[in-house]
Order: structure tokens, then C-alpha cells, then sequence
């Protein structure tokens, strides 16, 4: 039997991804990919994997079938276990057949990354296995019943092993961006309040933008511009005033004045922000930009590092497998 | 109204739009796609992709392969006079797209008339007969923004957007034309359709018009419309592509 991931139960926003559809966004073709890039990295370079499911607040379960399977998982801090024995949020595992891997929202973190070691064996579209919901590119969102076929699977480690990541570890540091590309659209101390104040993570929030909830940022010069392309993390202002932090499924180009683009090492940070969750902002120069960058890749480039489970995990572990074997025994 | 010298602006630090000038104006998106088309011949190192629009091009860039003053000095050079000569990967056309304006298919025409105070087949007449060029895509894949819309057919966008368009739908807001592909909510209006696909993922190739190619409309029946739909279906470029003199 071929080597398959079965998807038990799946909220929704599951999703296949790879670094996503780059080079087509002249016809209007969104990139999607990964929400936080550095976590989906981190979960890729341990498992040996080209892609990986993405996995929401709703959460997921999965099961191996036909051969065991080399399973890493890294994001926000979500609930992570193995046959009901509790795991670190970012770990590496052997996922065999039968077995049953499920992912919850923990203490934070809205993302989670599933990434099987050898090749999820999915046609790619227009070049990429990224699913982009909206325009039905890519798979359709995961759900119970769906089965990955697993091409080239690779050897799962012995024993389940935490990935050391710092890149991924929850701060509350203010999200650096730069102003711009229409920071001239608004008055200097529209600028300034939008930059001093505490900003909460709208509920309406999703794969293509993060709506800011706090004060109604005013526009000098009216809220319509000839539209243009849109990066990553550009933050939109609307009509309304209510910004929005445009993320990984938003449109290639758009209307509206941009205040400022979150600069590339604190994109994560930004997505693993959960609705009703507070953020700051704090304006940088390029070249801090830059640095932080080199910073962020050179640690994702080296990858996570691969540790025995810590203590305290065991403990709780234990106690997960008392409580479980207690549930069975009660069955029994 | 176009700038005497480009504009460079950061769009985070790996991305930088350069701005060509005010306003959807031919000139001004003539100067993106030169600049496009330069930039696809002959990529600096580092650069990743890049994205026309009326009157910007979005280079999206990899800052730790490439600084912001040498992409600026990049671009500087291939629009100086003796810049290099961009090889397009094909030369422009102009596509005839088959366009059904029969209210069963063109569902918003006889509101767009009412508010444009002429009758439909006026509106659709005055639709069919312009020249236009194709701009942009955005939005969503394969909705192809074009310019050239008669005057007498700006129309105000809608306050809130209408329910999804038909697939192919052809539609004008503002003072602009657009092509759409897959269904979407729009606050523009449905005065035709189209069974030409503008975006077939697995056909080759995937997209037809490209920026700067020029675009016009020839009326359909309904009849013609769902012959030419069916074999549309089926893969087939219903359109009909002329090299641009």
C-alpha cells in the first residue's frame, strides 16, 4: 500500500502550501503560500518536504496509512499530540500507520505547519502546489476523508524530537514596518497615531488580510489611488479608516493608500497574532529592514535544531498517557 | 500627467514601486511596459518578479542579493536613451473578443443604459466600436483591465458591490473597460459577455492578452454565444489574435 496522509478531521482554513505562485502576478494571479514563512520553513527543512498543510485555529487530525511517515510541525503554540501523549509545539516525529496526530489552538499562535518528509504528491497548477481559496487555484481546503498520497516518504526518527527554533518563540515586540509606498496620503500626525497606538486583531480576520481595530486613521488626499501592486504585509486604509494588514491570499493589486509595509523578518509575527490579540507598530529604516532580515534568514537557513523532549513535556506527557490510559480502561 | 523622473518607493524593504506619473494615461503606461519589458530581458540579480500596473511597476526583490541604490542604478540605466533594447517575448496583438450583449447574457445593460439616459443597443454599440488597450490584470486571475472606454460610457461604480459576475462577464465602471474571468462580486456592471476564457489554468497558454496589447469587442448573438462557448469549453481560443502594426 502506497504511502498516504489521511486527514481525520479538519476546521476550517486547511490548507496545502508551498513558498507559493510566484511570477504570474501580471495576470492577476495571487502568490498565497505560507502565512508565517519562517514557521512553514522550520517545518519543511526538518522533514525533508517541498510543501506542507497548513493548519488554522479550527486545528486537524491526521493519520499515517501504508508506511510510517516522518512528520515535522512548527508554528504558533498549538496543541500538539501523538496518540493523545502531549508534544512540543514544534517537534519531529514518526507518524506510523494507524497513529493519530492531532493539532489544536494552544496558548498562541493562529498557524501550524504539517510537513511529511518526501513529496506530497499533488499536481502542481501554473507551477505551484499553494492553494489560493478565492480563485480555486491549487487544492481545494483539506477535509475529513482527504488522503495526500505521499511520493519518496522519508525515514521517520526514532524517537519524537523538539525543534528548537527561536524564530518562532511569541513575543509581544512592536511589529516593525516601513512607511510607505503611500505614506504621503496621510497628515504627519495621522502617521503618528497610527503608529502610537495599540492596535487589536479584528474577528473578520483571514488568509487575505487582518483587519486593525483601534482609532479611524483620517486620509490628506482622499482614499482612492490608481491601483498597484500590492506586497506582503502592505497596510491598506480604506475608505472607513480601519486599517488592513494585507497578508498571504490578498489581491496582487489594489485601490486603496498603503500607510506602510511590515517588513519581511516580522511577517510571522504578524500572522501568528489571533483575533483579539494586541499589537504596536514601530517604524524602521530600510537598512534596519534589512538587517533584521539577513538575521531572520541566516537563523532559518541553519534550521531548527533537533533536541530530546524537555523534561517538562515528559512529565506533562505522562500525565496525558495516565489520563487517556484511564479513559480506556473505563471503556474497557 | 507624467513625472519628468520616475519615482522610487519602498514597498517594505523587498519590494520598491517605481512611478511613472499621475493617472491611467497610455503614455505613462507605455513608459511601465518598457520598462517591464527591459527588465524581463535582461533581470539584475536579486530581482524576483515584477508587476505592471497603470502607472508603476512593483519589483519585488531580494534585498540580501541586491541593495535598494543598485536596483535604483539597474533601472536608471535601462531608461536612459541607449538603455538596452528589450526583446519582447512576443510581439503586441490585437485580440477581437466575441461579446454577447443581449440582456440574457449582459445582465446589468439596461440599468447601465438607464443610467447612462440612452438605450441598450446604443450602449452596446458604442461598446463594440472603440479601441481599447489592455492595461492591467488584477483583481483576480485573468481579469484584464482595459482603457479606451467612450467618454458618454463612464459610469459611476456601484456604492455596494453586486452579486457574483457570470463567468466571462464583460464589464465598465468608472472610465474603464474590464474583461473578467471567474465569477466575482463587482461593483462595476455586466454589459456583455464573453465566452472566451481570459484564464484557462491548464491551457497553454493559461492567459491570452498580455499588458499593452490592444483589445476590441465584436457582437455576438446568443446563438454564436453558446456555439463559440462550447468550443471554448473544450480548450479552444475562440478570440481572434492579429499581430499589432
Amino acid at each position: 500500500m502506497s504511502a498516504r496522509l489521511l486527514v481525520e478531521a479538519a476546521g476550517p482554513g486547511v490548507t496545502m502550501q508551498d513558498e507559493g505562485r510566484f511570477g504570474l502576478s501580471r495576470y492577476g494571479v495571487t502568490p498565497a503560500g505560507p502565512m508565517d514563512l519562517g514557521a512553514y520553513l522550520a517545518a519543511t527543512k526538518a522533514a525533508g518536504a517541498e510543501s506542507a498543510i497548513e493548519v488554522s485555529l479550527g486545528g486537524a487530525a491526521f493519520l499515517a496509512e501504508g508506511t510510517p511517515l516522518r512528520v515535522a510541525v512548527a508554528g504558533g503554540e498549538f496543541d500538539v499530540r501523538l496518540d493523545g501523549r502531549r508534544l512540543p509545539s514544534a517537534c519531529l516525529v514518526a507518524l506510523a500507520p494507524g497513529a493519530r496526530l492531532t493539532l489544536r489552538a494552544g496558548a498562541s499562535g493562529a498557524w501550524c505547519y504539517v510537513a511529511v518528509g518526501g513529496r506530497l504528491d499533488v499536481a502542481p497548477v501554473l507551477g505551484s502546489r499553494a492553494t489560493h481559496a478565492r480563485s480555486g487555484l491549487g487544492s481545494k481546503p483539506l477535509a475529513a476523508g482527504d488522503a495526500p498520497p505521499i511520493a519518496d516518504a522519508a525515514a521517520p526518527p526514532p524517537e519524537p524530537l523538539a525543534l528548537i527554533a527561536p524564530w518562532l518563540a511569541p513575543d509581544d515586540a512592536p511589529i516593525r514596518l516601513l512607511l510607505g509606498p503611500q505614506a504621503d496620503y496621510f497628515a504627519h500626525d495621522e502617521i503618528e497615531r497610527f503608529l502610537n497606538a495599540r492596535w487589536r486583531i479584528g474577528a473578520r480576520s483571514d488568509r487575505m488580510a487582518y483587519r486593525l481595530e483601534g482609532p479611524a486613521i483620517r486620509h490628506a488626499r482622499g482614499h482612492d489611488i490608481v491601483s498597484d501592486g500590492v506586497a506582503m504585509g502592505a497596510i491598506q486604509i480604506p475608505g472607513d479608516g480601519a486599517p488592513l494588514a494585507l497578508m498571504a491570499d490578498r489581491q496582487p493589486t489594489g485601490g486603496y493608500p498603503k500607510i506602510a509595509t511590515v517588513i519581511g523578518a516580522d511577517l510571522g509575527r504578524l500572522a501568528q497574532r489571533r483575533p483579539g490579540d494586541g499589537l504596536s507598530f514601530r517604524a524602521v529604516s530600510w537598512d534596519e529592514a534589512v538587517a533584521a532580515r539577513r538575521d531572520y534568514f541566516a537563523a532559518i537557513e541553519a534550521g531548527a535544531i533537533c533536541a530530546p523532549l524537555p523534561a517538562h513535556v515528559t512529565t506533562e506527557s505522562l500525565l496525558a498517557e495516565n489520563l487517556v490510559g484511564g479513559v480506556v480502561n473505563a471503556r474497557d | 500627467m507624467e513625472y519628468v523622473k520616475p519615482r522610487f518607493i519602498d514597498c517594505g524593504e523587498a519590494a520598491l514601486s517605481v512611478e511613472f506619473g499621475e493617472g491611467v494615461d497610455p503614455a505613462i503606461n507605455a513608459r511601465v511596459l518598457t520598462l517591464d519589458a527591459r527588465l524581463r530581458a535582461a533581470p539584475p540579480q536579486g530581482l524576483r518578479e515584477t508587476t505592471p500596473t497603470y502607472r508603476a511597476l512593483l519589483l519585488r526583490y531580494e534585498p540580501l542579493e541586491i541593495s535598494r541604490g543598485a536596483l535604483v542604478a539597474a533601472v536608471e540605466g535601462l531608461l536612459a536613451p541607449g538603455g538596452i533594447e528589450e526583446k519582447p517575448s512576443r510581439p503586441a496583438l490585437r485580440w477581437t473578443i466575441p461579446c454577447c450583449y443581449d440582456p440574457a447574457f449582459a445582465e446589468d445593460i439596461d440599468e447601465a443604459a438607464a443610467l447612462l439616459g440612452r438605450a441598450a443597443p446604443s450602449l452596446a454599440r458604442l461598446h463594440a466600436g472603440a479601441d481599447y488597450r489592455a492595461y492591467m490584470y488584477g483583481f483576480a486571475p485573468g481579469w484584464c483591465y482595459l482603457g479606451g472606454l467612450p467618454q458618454e460610457l463612464a459610469i459611476p461604480r456601484r456604492a455596494s458591490p453586486r452579486g457574483p459576475t457570470p463567468q466571462g462577464a464583460v464589464l465598465i465602471g468608472g472610465a474603464l473597460a474590464l474583461i473578467a474571468a471567474n465569477p466575482m462580486p463587482t461593483g462595476w456592471y455586466v454589459i456583455g459577455r464573453t465566452p472566451e476564457r481570459m484564464f484557462a489554468p491548464r491551457r497553454d497558454p493559461p492567459f491570452l492578452a498580455a499588458p499593452g496589447d490592444a483589445v476590441g469587442f465584436e457582437p455576438i448573438d446568443a446563438d454564436t454565444f453558446l456555439a463559440l462557448d462550447a468550443r471554448a469549453a473544450a480548450g479552444e481560443i475562440v478570440a481572434r489574435r492579429d499581430p499589432l502594426q
